[in-house]
């Protein structure tokens, strides 16, 4: 006799795993009373100029560390702890993104207790890490100036996942023509109400809006 | 997670995984159904089928009240009131869904 196929319901998500650990993450930052911002963007957006910016212009009056993440070297762990903050290198191999696991681990040994703020620097990509969750409570997306203003209706899922968005190298926008409505306007239609904020990490310009715009969100979370 | 389940039920043949792909889960489908042979390879799957069910984002309206299916994840606009929208209360699906089985 021959058998007959039957459908069982099952109903897994693929990225549990990653889901519980971000789960669990989450509950240790908040538990230690620690705000944790990750940055995505396509590489060479300008994400760790500006985390470096970030850490020297937070140090004097919080507790500040970062962990950052790249396929290979430590180049941006080195350019970070210019800022004299704790940094941390995760280097992912042949991995496009970070996972929460990853995140888990590197940060064995660290008082989470002791840190006020925490970010991390993901994968330059923008495509792969708008599925893994890594316990943040805000997630940044940047988007320079010199990549064109159309980037948010390329890739609409990570903008669509973000909470704020972040222009940067502003001081470039002119040389390039950079139309700024036009991004706007596209930032709008794939994330409406979505914040967005400009900045030059080089020059410093707009700095001082986003760490007030970061400190509020901290207060009030 | 599928082969998982296999066994769990007693290591019964599967002749079929059901996907549940949406639309901004961030995975192409076409990517996934071209690596998924080469995954099963020399598991309990292989041989076995992927039958992905794509997802539309469905959203909250706030205007409209009610949940509203957008046409394009490059627009998060409402199809009625054509008001932004900005609440997605469907459309990260990344699930395995059921399993087609034989016994």
């Amino acid at each position: 006799m021959s058998s007959q196929p039957r459908l069982v319901e099952v109903r897994q998500n693929v990225l549990k795993q990653n889901d519980i650990v971000a789960r669990e993450l989450r509950q240790r930052f908040h538990d230690a009373g620690v705000y944790v911002a990750s940055l995505v963007s396509s590489p060479g957006s300008g994400k760790t100029a500006f985390l470096e910016k970030t850490l020297t212009l937070l140090r004097p009056d919080f507790r500040v560390a970062a962990l950052v993440g790249d396929l290979a070297t430590d180049n941006d762990a080195v350019r970070l702890a210019r800022s004299q903050a704790q940094v941390r290198q995760i280097t992912t191999g042949t991995l496009c993104h970070l996972e929460a696991a990853m995140v888990r681990t590197a940060l064995e040994g660290w008082d989470l207790n002791e840190l006020d703020f925490l970010f991390i620097e993901n994968v330059g990509n923008l495509v792969c890490p708008s599925s893994y969750d890594v316990g943040e409570n805000l997630r940044v997306v940047l988007l320079s100036v010199t990549e064109g203003e159309d980037k948010p209706l390329k890739y609409p899922t990570i903008f669509n996942t973000a909470d704020v968005a972040v222009l940067t190298k502003m001081d470039l926008a002119e040389a390039v023509e950079f139309d700024l409505d036009a991004a706007r306007a596209n930032v709008e239609r794939v994330r409406p109400g979505m914040p967005l904020l400009e900045v030059s990490s080089k020059k410093g310009v707009g700095m001082d809006d986003w760490l007030a715009f970061l400190r509020h969100l901290s207060r009030t979370r | 997670m599928a082969e998982e389940e296999a066994d769990h039920r007693g290591g019964l043949r599967v002749n079929a995984v059901h996907l549940k792909l949406g639309a901004l889960a961030g995975v192409v489908k076409e990517a996934l159904l071209s690596s998924y042979e080469l995954a099963c390879e020399g598991t309990g799957l292989q041989g076995s089928r992927l039958v992905i069910d794509e997802i539309p984002v469905v959203v909250n309206c706030p205007r409209c009240l009610g949940p509203r299916t957008v046409d394009s994840i490059q627009w998060f606009v409402c199809p009625e009131c054509k008001g932004p929208v900005s609440e997605v209360i469907q459309g990260r699906e990344l699930q395995v869904f059921a399993l087609e089985i034989e016994e």
